[in-house]
């Protein structure tokens, strides 16, 4: 029964790996096979669960008992090993797993007594004698990796969906992308330059082709104030993840003043449908950011929780209250609320680094002088974007004393800094923090110079996404702005002609949860790990 | 919801080429054997309109309608709107006269303008930085043909336009004609302070393509002084971006007093201000985005008005008129679409000579033995045999009888030239008849009775 279990676990392993390389083309049909082939492949298991049920029992009593002392002992902590390993496994596997352990441990065979629990329990004996029969023949700690595999394989096989924006080099996926966008009458933006190998799967777009010479002028198809929004995003003329969010809702508040019904239709559905192509375009002008993407989850779930009876000037007034209501919440009030609990994290005295241009540190900063603190602060910048030049502005001008060095100076400056204050464009849910690219590198030499480093995050950019590098998924500048003319010459002009040489212009970064001492939310004070908690709580809430 | 209207100002009456167009109008003088108000028309069909609103005078709308050489193939809908012909409106009077039609912001055109140009680039700047004027000018090109009736140089009797742009060229910070200065130019010190870096530029041709927000139109309205939009409102928009009231704090309150006292003379900035939302503040305070760097300033130096300009480098741009231009735009029309440049109706015989560059109307007869070099020939023209027709325009209808000799010359419709003429560097007005054996160089023929009409 062992080897039948084993040979079931890697045939299955490779369905799910073949499953997941085709799951592009996987089809009703092929998710129904896969759905019988589970079942027939359960009821084998019960059937032979009752076949083997007193010799299984037999068996575990036939090995030997030094061995099963030892495998005994070591059960317990390794048993544990396996519930938390796998986490996109479903939470309802993991503590029955955990907790069929222990019973095992301590008894011998399961009781017959009902068939369900007999049969789930069944199951669990088996599959634990089918462990110990893979330690006993290995003899090492490392089988612990067919362990976790043979129970997620036994669990629902999840299909994971990788992002269409990450699998630009896979082309049946750009293929589809095209079809879906000539469906919705939104021109494709090609991809531009050279781009390098290890980013080969993301898009690269420049500046100077901009997507509205693809398309007609009066736009008809998309509404003028989102072709104004695109234009704006890929032009850098609206940075920066609170002004894009809040930029978004201005202009889905246009969308719905000029909205009307077409007849035979529900303006709850009909609203959402019409939003898609325009959320695709914006895509294409520039890759959403998580705060908008949580902004325009929240629109989805306000439209289509519009009740029918509702005459559509009442749906109307009621959205753009919510759109206002959310801005207020999650955007203003929320800078209010970090800025209290970050003042107090601000002494006199104190020399505060900053990097970049982050709104709600700027917030914070100008909250903190109107409130007489006395600090100092250190701007940190670096190319191509200097945006660090905007947030200089914009202390000095209310009065006060900064120091501005680019980023390549960092090692000299931290030596007398006190604290460094990072804005966030994203929190992940594994307590990643994704940001401008730059961000890793501060908090890691500011831990290496023991400087604590916090970051002031709003809830509504905590995305349930997960990362742990840079490379997986970001998003690549315009290449062309990282040439710099200088007394009229320019040294990189003529980059597309050298074969060997590729520029990169990467945008964000993700710093490890281990360099963040503390985030500071609109909830309050948290540690990074506490991240997938607060997005529980949300998910509850909502 | 519509984006942009667009509307075409043809009601022109081309004084500066009296010549031509005594008896055809300006919109209808055929360029490469198209009238002339085809260009812009199909400029605005390429780019995706489906509705234009024509602004003419009556002779130019029974002219399209009834005359069947003047067949516009444009499949877009025209409104075409006249205004009498003696109550001489300037541009920005026609805009007055249709406000009821204008539902959203304007792309103003004018019909003599034949370009090439990629119009996203200044509808973007229109779209992108929210500005109340986007407008579209190109490097001047100098003519190289010699034109018929010039006698002597070229006297530079036009006008300069002084141009002031900022650094990045897009900003438009300055506009002012030569005759409107007496001594020298002036520039106000608020705007050297915002904008310490200004180029002037004069050898810049104006498109006269303009877009303008619907807040415009409607000052417009209030305000009946202005009459000609690119004489007296442009440069007062220009000028109105750096006036102290548009700037001020103050504004917002002067916008409720103005909207509860419905105060007929609002200034434009007032209405465009009460647009610009609370969510537009917030989200441009929240940008890490300046449009200059290096003052305390923060994007766009607050200012809610906001000028900008397209300047082509390359490509084609030609507003056609004066003659000069008429003929440099035959020239090099023709490359803006690709039709045969012999009509297929055209009959020609089969020792004819036509170079590369020449453009055979339709339902011409074309004898034996000529020569036509660089010359555009309109529909229904009839030439004999042994002419030769170099560098000239003939236009449609024309009848050039056996060995003439034609060079640089501009022929005007129904014109009849005898046997053995030799014209050089000439004007032929309409329905005029040269006399055989005739030899004319650089004069303009026109009519008597035409030259009582000045």
């Amino acid at each position: 029964m062992a080897d039948c279990g084993e040979a079931n676990g890697p045939e299955r392993k490779n369905e799910i790996v073949r499953a997941k390389n085709e799951e592009k083309e996987l089809t009703k049909e092929e998710k129904q096979r896969l759905r019988k082939e589970k079942k027939q492949q359960k009821k084998q298991k019960e059937k032979k669960d009752d076949k083997g049920s007193s010799e299984k029992s037999g068996r575990e009593k036939t090995l030997d008992p030094l061995s099963a002392s030892q495998v005994l002992s070591t059960q317990s902590p390794t048993q544990k090993v396996p519930a938390s390993a796998p986490i996109p496994v479903p939470p309802s596997g993991a503590p029955s797993h955990s907790s069929g352990a222990p019973s095992h441990s301590s008894s011998g065979a399961p009781s017959p007594a009902d068939k369900p629990a007999k049969s789930k329990a069944e199951l669990k004996a088996e599959r634990r004698a089918r462990q110990e029969a893979d330690r006993a023949s290995k003899q090492q700690g490392s089988s612990s990796s067919s362990k976790t595999k043979a129970p997620a394989s036994d669990l629902n096989p999840v299909v994971k969906r990788l992002p269409e924006h990450v699998q630009v080099d896979d082309p049946a996926v750009v293929k589809r992308l095209a079809k879906k966008l000539e469906r919705q009458q939104i021109p494709l933006r090609s991809d531009y330059g050279y781009k390098v190998s290890l980013f080969s799967h993301l898009h690269q777009y420049s500046r100077k082709a901009p997507l509205t010479q693809l398309l007609s002028i009066p736009s008809s198809v998309i509404h003028p104030s989102i072709v104004r929004l695109g234009l704006q995003y890929s032009q850098g003329i609206v940075t920066g993840s609170n002004a894009r969010s809040v930029a978004l809702l201005h202009a889905f508040k246009q969308v719905i003043m000029d909205y009307s019904t077409p007849p035979n239709e529900e303006l709850s559905r009909d609203l959402v449908n019409k939003l898609k192509p325009y959320i695709s375009f914006l895509n294409q002008c520039r890759p959403l950011s998580a705060s908008m993407g949580n902004a325009i989850k929240y629109i989805k779930k306000e439209i289509s929780n519009i009740p029918s009876q509702y005459k559509e000037e009442e749906a109307k007034t009621k959205l753009l209250e919510c759109i206002d209501k959310y801005i207020d919440e999650k955007v203003v009030l929320a800078a209010k609320a970090i800025s209290k609990y970050a003042i107090e994290k601000i002494s006199d005295g104190d020399v505060i680094l900053v990097y970049g241009c982050s709104s709600l540190v700027n917030h914070i900063l100008c909250e903190a002088f109107d409130k007489n603190r006395k600090f100092r602060v250190i701007v940190v910048d670096s190319r191509p974007r200097l945006e660090g030049r905007e947030a200089l502005r914009r202390l000095v001008q209310i009065g006060i004393s900064c120091t501005y060095v680019l980023i390549s100076a960092l090692s000299y400056v931290l030596p007398e800094v006190s604290k460094v204050f990072l804005g966030a464009h994203a929190l992940l849910a594994n307590g990643y923090v994704m940001s401008r690219v730059g961000t890793s590198q501060i908090a890691l030499v500011a831990r290496a110079f023991n400087v604590p480093v916090l970051v002031c995050c709003e809830t509504y950019k905590f995305c349930e996404r997960v990362q742990t590098d840079s490379f997986v998924s970001n998003e690549l500048d315009d290449p062309d702005e990282l040439m710099v003319t200088r007394k009229g010459k320019t040294q990189l002009e003529d980059w597309h002609d050298l074969s060997t040489l590729g520029l990169l212009n990467l945008v964000y970064d993700v710093t490890p949860p281990d360099f963040v001492d503390l985030v500071i939310t609109d909830l309050g004070m948290i540690p990074c790990t506490s991240v997938p908690v607060v997005l529980r709580v949300k998910n509850v809430d909502q | 919801m519509m984006e942009l209207q667009a509307i075409l100002m043809a009601a022109g009456g081309g004084s500066r080429m009296m010549d031509l167009t005594y008896n055809t109008p300006k919109p209808l003088l055929p360029v490469g054997n198209k009238p002339l108000i085809w260009y812009p028309l199909n400029l605005l069909e390429r780019v995706g309109f489906e509705e234009v609103i024509v602004i003419t005078t009556r002779d130019v709308q029974k002219m399209i309608s009834t005359d069947p050489r003047m067949k516009l193939d444009v499949k877009m809908k025209l409104d075409v709107v006249c205004i009498q012909e003696e109550a001489d409106m300037g541009t920005a009077d026609a805009l007055r006269h249709i406000q009821q039609k204008i539902k959203t912001d304007v792309l103003v055109v004018s019909c003599d303008l034949i370009t090439d140009v990629a119009l996203h680039e200044v509808v973007d700047l229109f779209r992108a930085h929210n500005a109340t004027l986007s407008m579209l000018m190109s490097k001047a090109h100098e003519f190289t043909e010699t034109v018929p009736g010039q006698k002597g140089k070229k006297k530079n009797g036009e006008q300069r336009d002084f141009v002031g742009v900022d650094g990045t060229g897009k900003r438009l910070l300055y506009m002012a004609n030569e005759a409107d200065l007496d001594q020298g130019l002036v520039i106000r010190k608020s705007i050297m302070k915002k904008h310490p870096r200004m180029h002037i530029k004069t050898g810049l041709v104006d498109a006269h393509l303009y877009c303008l927000k619907k807040s415009v139109v409607d000052f417009l309205a209030d305000n009946k002084s202005i009459s000609s939009i690119r004489g007296e409102l442009v440069p007062y928009l220009v000028r109105k971006q750096f006036s102290k009231s548009t700037n001020s704090p103050k504004i917002k309150d002067e916008a409720d007093q103005n909207l509860k006292g419905k105060d007929v003379s609002v200034n434009p900035e007032i209405q465009i201000w009460f647009r610009d939302e609370k969510l537009l503040q917030l989200s441009q305070e929240r940008s890490c985005w300046n449009d200059h760097r290096g003052d305390m300033g923060e994007a766009y130096h607050g200012g809610r008005l906001r000028c900008y300009v397209h300047i082509m480098e390359e490509g084609m741009c030609y507003r056609v008129n004066t003659l000069a231009a008429y003929i440099e735009a035959n020239r090099l029309a023709p490359k803006l679409f690709e039709e045969h440049a012999i009509h297929p109706s055209a009959v020609i015989s089969e020792r004819y000579l036509i170079g590369a560059d020449s453009i055979i109307g339709a339902s011409c007869q074309i004898a034996d033995k000529t020569s036509i070099k660089r010359s555009t020939i309109g529909m229904s023209a009839v030439v004999r045999e042994k002419v030769k027709v170099t560098n000239s325009i003939i236009m449609h209808g024309v009848t050039i009888e056996e060995g003439c000799n034609i060079q640089g010359s501009v022929i005007c419709s129904g014109a009849v030239i005898s046997r053995g003429a030799d014209i050089k560097y000439c004007l032929v007005g309409s329905g005029q008849r040269i006399d055989p054996e005739a030899v004319r160089t650089n004069e303009v023929i026109v009519g008597t009775d035409q030259l009582m009409e000045i």
